[in-house]
């Protein structure tokens, strides 16, 4: 389920970021975090351990459960990074991978 | 790599009351935060909120922007978006930021990295949709954002109440509170009523009674003394929480709030090595301090939440007494009667601390979970195998995580250390201190080879 934009409401132009290839509208100031929250995004990750669904919990940098791939860099703690137009964002599957793509 | 008189970390109200003043009275000060600007969680976007969402977020809210202005005008260096990956007891700060890494150095070290929410292990507190009551008012005040769908909040302590009445003024109204106090907590509370009938103690009891009226105006649907709690996944997107009240109860959510009180976040002062001491009345561990707020090291500080959870008055205040100290120890003459009447409002603004901390206490069982839940969150170590790990010999967190990796994630054990020392205590019989606290090695955030290579490469 989406969350409610409050004062100034999505705008019908503006920036965009891509989540998995689907560009999503934000507006400035906000955290990759609340850009994909207020589009209806819940699973951010999948845990290397189980490959079970996570999303964000503490929306304060400290729990890390909220860890996504920008740009090509995985272990991005979506809540503490700012959304900018063309960023190119993806869960994180399993392990962080180097910039190279080798494992942990 | 320039020598500071003093290294400010962290811009919530200790920091920033901290950082204010040493500049203020002439001390080279840099003050550092990872996140874009001032305020910390309390005020969060204090400098680029919309003037309609200031009115939601209420007046306490809007005491930041006086501090945050007065921050500005002192002229302490100020870098955001900037992380502490790694301190050293010689006041020796290695930053990051955009730029990459560097190294600063300083005479005293001011720790003031707040508090985090206590973690709330239940079954189901890992899916998707369930966070933290304070993540979700984080995202109200950081980018105006707002729950749709049926939200359940779930737990005990003021921030339930501040973030439904929240809610409320800002228009939402399929709220549910599922209270999680016990009923013997308005009784056990009362010894602490007198003291916190003194100072500014009558002022944060009006508060919380005006939230309270607030939502009982609203006529929001409140379920006491929630017990047996568990979260499940209602196979269409949105989630099931049960729990057994005044009966047994099974809701269906789009999304649930949990949260059991606050902790002081003592990451980085355990990496420094600072003494810590267990305090039963809030249960969490706090750095010892001294009457100046000096921890065991000399050099090191500590104000406002991160060394014992009293709000953000109480921050502030102590943000000034530390920097008051750390002046005199820089050769500065302080007006004494200005310290003492520091130290003066700080006890008045913590009259009504012991109440509230009785009163939200959360429930024991919470603390040592079923053996079915998740309690280190990034290595999936659940409660029963720290049980068995325990009882065939581990002799408490630090072993718990070289057996059961638990504590060796990304979070590095920040989410499961409390649930750690607490099964620990129980298991082994123990007090909490002989059970003990994750050790915390640097990187204090995840830092690449590569960065500290080329980092390297720079210094000779």
């Amino acid at each position: 389920m989406p969350f409610i934009r409050l004062d100034p409401p999505t705008p019908e132009a503006g920036p965009e970021l891509f989540f998995e290839g689907r560009p999503l509208r934000f507006r400035p100031g906000e955290t990759v975090a609340g850009a994909l929250m207020a589009a209806g995004v819940t699973a951010f990750r999948e845990t290397p351990v189980s490959g079970a669904a996570r999303g964000p919990w503490c929306l304060m940098g400290a729990c890390f459960d909220c860890l996504v791939s920008i740009d090509g860099q995985d272990n991005q703690r979506a809540c503490m990074v700012a959304a900018r137009a063309g960023m190119k964002v993806r869960r994180q599957i399993g392990a962080r991978r180097d910039a190279a793509g080798a494992g942990k | 790599m320039s020598r500071w008189d003093a290294i400010v970390i962290g811009a919530g109200p200790a920091g920033i009351g901290g950082a204010s003043l040493l500049a203020e009275r002439g001390a080279r000060v840099l003050l550092v935060d990872e996140t874009p600007g001032p305020g910390g969680q309390i005020w969060r976007g204090i400098e680029t909120v919309p003037e309609s969402r200031a009115a939601i977020l209420g007046p306490d809210y809007r005491a930041g922007a006086a501090e945050v202005a007065r921050l500005r005008a002192s002229g302490a260096t100020l870098a955001f978006s900037t992380e502490a990956w790694r301190v050293e007891p010689d006041g020796t700060v290695w930053l990051r930021d955009a730029g990459g890494l560097r190294r600063e150095a300083a005479r005293h070290l001011l720790v003031a990295t707040g508090a985090m929410e206590r973690p709330v292990p239940l079954p189901g507190w890992t899916l998707p949709g369930v966070t933290t009551i304070g993540g979700l008012q984080i995202l109200l005040k950081r980018e105006g954002l707002l729950p749709r769908g049926p939200l359940a909040l779930v737990g005990t302590g003021p921030l339930v109440y501040l973030y439904a009445a929240q809610c409320l003024t800002a228009g939402k109204r399929d709220l549910v509170l599922v209270d999680t106090a016990r009923p013997g907590a308005m009784l056990a509370a009362l010894p602490h009523l007198p003291r916190a009938l003194l100072g500014h103690g009558p002022a944060y009891l009006a508060k919380g009674a005006g939230l309270l009226w607030q939502l009982r105006r609203a006529g929001i649907a409140v379920h006491t003394n929630a017990r047996q709690i568990g979260i499940e996944p209602d196979g269409d997107g949105g989630l099931v929480l049960r729990f057994l009240g005044r009966g047994r109860h099974r809701l269906r959510l789009s999304r649930i709030g949990l949260h059991e009180g606050v902790i002081p976040e003592t990451h980085l002062l355990r990496s420094l090595g600072c003494r810590m001491l267990w305090s039963a009345a809030a249960v969490a561990f706090h750095p010892a301090r001294d009457r100046d707020l000096c921890s065991s090291l000399g050099h090191v500080h500590v104000a406002g939440d991160a060394g014992g959870v009293g709000g953000a008055m109480v921050a502030l205040l102590e943000g000034r007494i530390a920097a008051m100290a750390i002046l005199e120890r820089l050769g500065h003459q302080v007006d004494p009667l200005l310290v003492s009447a520091t130290r003066r409002a700080r006890r008045a603004h913590l009259a009504a601390r012991p109440l509230i901390e009785r009163l939200y206490r959360p429930a024991p069982e919470l603390l040592t979970p079923p053996d079915e839940v998740v309690a280190c969150r990034c290595e999936e170590v659940r409660c029963g195998e720290i049980r068995a790990s325990l009882a065939a010999g581990a002799a408490g967190p630090n072993q718990l995580k070289a057996f059961l990796r638990c504590g060796m994630g990304p979070c590095q054990g920040r989410i499961c250390g409390p649930t750690l020392a607490q099964l620990t205590a129980r298991i082994r019989g123990v007090t909490m201190e002989e059970a003990g606290w994750l050790t915390v090695r640097p990187p204090l955030r995840p830092v690449s080879v590569g960065e500290i290579a080329a980092l390297a490469s720079e210094e000779p």
